[in-house]
């Protein structure tokens, strides 16, 4: 099974980690990312997105439902929606905050987990809640892969320690050593073998 | 086969090799929207999976079930679960002056447009509660153009529409609601529009002399009448491509040359068969003009 899709998760600090880790990524890549990011109902959303082009050298696509997904662009929640994949298109909802937020994270991995199952890699990074942890299993029972930032050197270590007390958490480094690991995983110049996650040793 | 799918819900049960989806669990989805459609009539068989499947199994959870199947059970025999269970997929959560650039934008492009018509007739289609209702029916006072407007405003759910009817929101959302509608262009003090009652805030009467509040299914009615603006906004997000394309034809059918189509912030008519028939007036704030 090799890797369809990333998403990837952050809260507090959650900016900076994600322009970090995505700004360590090569321009082509094997799978699209969507990424959702607490923040502000208010927040602009072109501004976010904006910010996150300026750190990486994939596209990073505006969210319209139904958008089809493809490979080696971004994709960011927008502000005050749950973002979901459905039939390789995003999907978006306006249900209640779930761990009082909106977008959530359990909401973008477990539709993840649900509808790509063992070809989907998660990533959480640095928070100060726990959302993410209950999207983290989803993915695993999947089959799915699964990447924390280490709790140590993240901005605010409760989130991704929430995910890795889990027990389901694959892969736990910094973000160099995250950015490293997925660039593995989604190289599209790699033999298959070698993206897949679970050929390549990695603890499941 | 029956034993199968009793294996298949054992606890502990892994699909080793499932290939993206859980078999088992889409399923018991399409059986459990069936038996809803074939029991009562309501249809969300072409409802978006993603959310459907999150709103499902709420209800399990709320019900103390365990599985979709279980709910199937329960829903069958028991019309009251139903009702909560219609309430859990059909309810749009939203809020009064909802990204209020919209508003503005309205107020700015779509207005003078109306000013044109003696008579202006405005579809907010899937009005849940009525909150955009109100928005709508506060700008156009504003405008002053309400006295020549009748808002038909629909969903397939009644209880939903008693509400609306009602006019009666949260206190505790007002200071939201205000900052809002300061933020989409309104003229006045918000607070002239409610009296702040022990049980919320109740909305002026006047606002809805000329709403029509009314029970319409998008998946299965027809058209009813023929609109100069049609209000969607983040209903069609829940449908699934099939139903949003049924719904886009409905729209056309009901639109009126040069009409305005409006829908929420991250929909488009781009993926529709509705595409080429719009311009964008606004691309960013999702308003559409029919040219065709």
């Amino acid at each position: 099974m090799t890797t369809d899709l990333v998403v990837i998760g952050g809260s507090w600090g959650g900016f900076e980690a994600v322009c970090h880790l995505l700004g360590a990524l090569p321009g082509e890549i094997s799978a699209p990312i969507v990424v959702a990011l607490h923040r502000s109902p208010k927040s602009s959303n072109d501004a976010l997105e904006r910010m996150i082009r300026d750190c990486t050298r994939l596209d990073v696509v505006g969210v319209e439902d139904k958008r089809p997904l493809h490979d080696a662009c971004i994709y960011v929640a927008p502000p005050d929606y749950h973002l979901l994949v459905e039939d390789g298109s995003l999907a978006l909802s306006t249900d209640d905050v779930v761990q009082y937020s909106r977008p959530s994270i359990d909401v973008l991995f477990e539709s993840a987990a649900d509808e790509y199952g063992a070809g989907v890699v998660g990533v959480l990074l640095t928070g100060a809640n726990a959302d993410g942890a209950s999207g983290i299993r989803r993915i695993k029972a999947r089959g799915g892969m699964t990447m924390a930032q280490d709790p140590a050197t993240a901005a605010r270590a409760e989130m991704p320690r929430a995910a890795v007390e889990t027990g389901m958490v694959d892969f736990v480094a910094d973000l160099d050593g995250l950015a490293a690991r997925l660039a593995e995983i989604v190289d599209p110049a790699a033999p298959v073998d070698a993206r897949d996650p679970a050929a390549r040793g990695v603890h499941r | 086969m029956v034993a199968g799918a009793e294996d298949d819900r054992q606890p502990g049960a892994v699909h080793r090799s499932a290939p993206s989806r859980v078999p088992t669990e889409d399923l018991e989805i399409e059986l459990l929207l069936e038996a809803v459609y074939r029991q009562y009539g309501f249809d969300f068989r072409q409802y978006a999976r993603a959310s459907i499947r999150r709103r499902l199994w709420k209800r399990v959870y709320a019900e103390r079930l365990e599985s979709l199947s279980g709910l199937q059970e329960k829903v069958l025999h028991d019309e009251s679960c139903m009702e909560r269970l219609l309430l859990d997929l059909s309810i749009n959560v939203t809020s009064m002056f909802r990204d209020p650039t919209f508003f503005a934008a309205f107020r700015s492009q779509v207005v003078p447009l109306l000013r044109t018509y003696p008579f202006i007739r405005i579809w907010n289609a899937g009005c849940s509660t009525g909150e955009e209702t109100y928005s709508l029916a506060i700008l156009l006072t504003e405008v002053g153009l309400y006295d020549r407007t009748r808002i038909y405003a629909t969903d397939i759910n009644a209880a939903v529409l008693q509400e609306a009817a009602a006019g009666v929101f949260p206190l505790g959302k007002m200071r939201e609601y205000t900052e809002n509608y300061l933020a989409a262009g309104g003229s006045r003090s918000f607070s002239e529009y409610y009296l702040s009652r022990y049980d919320g805030a109740q909305f002026d009467r006047s606002l809805t002399d000329n709403i029509v509040f009314a029970q319409h299914n998008l998946v299965s009615d027809r058209s009813f009448n023929e609109f100069h603006v049609i209000v969607c906004r983040n209903v069609m997000i829940y449908f699934d491509k099939h139903l949003q394309d049924r719904v886009h034809t409905l729209f056309l059918e009901s639109l009126s040359h040069f009409g305005v189509l409006a829908l929420g912030h991250k929909e488009s008519v781009r993926y529709s068969v509705a595409a080429d028939r719009y311009e964008a007036l606004d691309d960013h704030e999702k308003l559409y003009r029919r040219v065709r």
